[in-house]
């Protein structure tokens, strides 16, 4: 049987959107338990994270391309610029650094 | 808070986003068009899922042809990470926010968007989630677009470069909190060398980028909660 590719797509964007909305329309008070809020506070640090490193240093044609932007975005993030800057510092970086014959 | 100003640095913020949403789904619509797909279908589905991962892996199933239920299950396990994430933004919300604004908050919540509205000290005004969204989104459907008609309109050292926008974008969220907090930072740490740890060593790194996520942050936030407990001021 051949399978019909619209919904597929229905089925991947409903199952997706359901992930997404459950949690935000049935958690709609404050959580008042300390333990549940402070792991909810830390969870968006530790996902960024988790996603961020080591993923970063095969996003690109060459690891020390990628470990460049990488030290690049910390440094601009940490002397406080803004999320463009230190995005653009970032890619910026990885362009310059791949000038380089060899990298 | 003004929504209009909330709108506009929304935007402002989800500039980064879709040009790393550029790069991706440029890469996603060139294997869309390998999988059979026509433009329409594969922009369709990039706006309608908003996630790359599960997109990926949806072309393989459709690729294979395997059941809806497979889809299904698929999506469940690779998005799962969506249900963390949602429920943490639940408690960045005003708990007055009405249903109206959790649905569309919903179809935004993508891992960067989540990124972004997330990692704040303040409640999270929804027009912020919208403007972000009103400019990431747009960008990941015409990458998609891009890559299904031109295949390689892109140099590869333009889309090498912008490959690290998205995590530079991460870097730039989580940088400022951890330089003002000492368990920020550690957390940060420790989640890092955990994923790579989890990266390098073989058994674990059999484990997929999205359960990896689950399960470090289960283990790392969980851990940090009972460590460190957060007290109500850091709420206000």
């Amino acid at each position: 049987m051949s399978h019909n590719i619209y919904i597929y797509i229905l089925v991947m964007a409903g199952v997706t959107y359901l992930i997404r909305l459950l949690p935000l329309t049935f958690i709609r008070k404050e959580i008042k338990n300390t333990y549940i809020r402070s792991f909810l506070y830390y969870v968006p640090y530790v996902t960024l994270s988790v996603m961020t490193f080591p993923a970063i240093l095969t996003a690109t044609q060459s690891i020390w391309s990628a470990l460049i932007g990488f030290i690049a975005a910390i440094v601009v993030a940490y002397r406080g610029a803004s999320l463009v800057k230190v995005s653009a510092a970032a890619c910026l970086a990885v362009f310059l650094m791949e000038l380089i014959p060899g990298i | 808070m003004n929504h209009r100003k909330a709108f506009r640095n929304g935007m402002r913020d989800g500039i980064p986003i879709a040009l790393g949403y550029l790069a991706v789904s440029f890469t996603f619509g060139i294997m869309a068009k390998n999988a059979g797909m026509t433009a329409f279908q594969a922009v369709l589905m990039s706006l309608t899922n908003l996630t790359s991962a599960g997109q990926f892996a949806g072309l393989g199933i459709i690729s294979a042809s395997l059941s809806y239920a497979e889809m299904a299950f698929t999506q469940l396990v690779i998005n799962l990470r969506y249900c963390l994430m949602s429920c943490a933004l639940s408690q960045k919300l005003d708990q007055r926010a009405s249903f109206f604004h959790r649905f569309f908050i919903a179809y935004g919540n993508t891992d960067e968007i989540f990124g972004i509205c997330s990692c704040r000290e303040e409640k999270l005004d929804p027009y912020y989630t919208y403007g972000a969204v009103s400019v990431a989104s747009p960008g990941w459907a015409f990458g998609t677009f891009l890559g299904v008609v031109s295949g390689s309109i892109l140099p590869d050292q333009v889309l090498s470069a912008l490959g690290v926008a998205l995590y530079g974008m991460f870097i730039a969220v989580i940088v400022p909190p951890a330089k003002n907090s000492r368990i920020i930072a550690g957390v940060v740490l420790v989640s890092m060398v955990a994923s790579l740890i989890f990266t390098l060593v073989p058994v674990l790194n059999m484990i997929s980028s999205g359960f990896r996520i689950i399960i470090l942050t289960l283990l790392i936030a969980g851990g940090a909660a009972v460590l460190f407990p957060v007290k109500e001021e850091a709420y206000q």
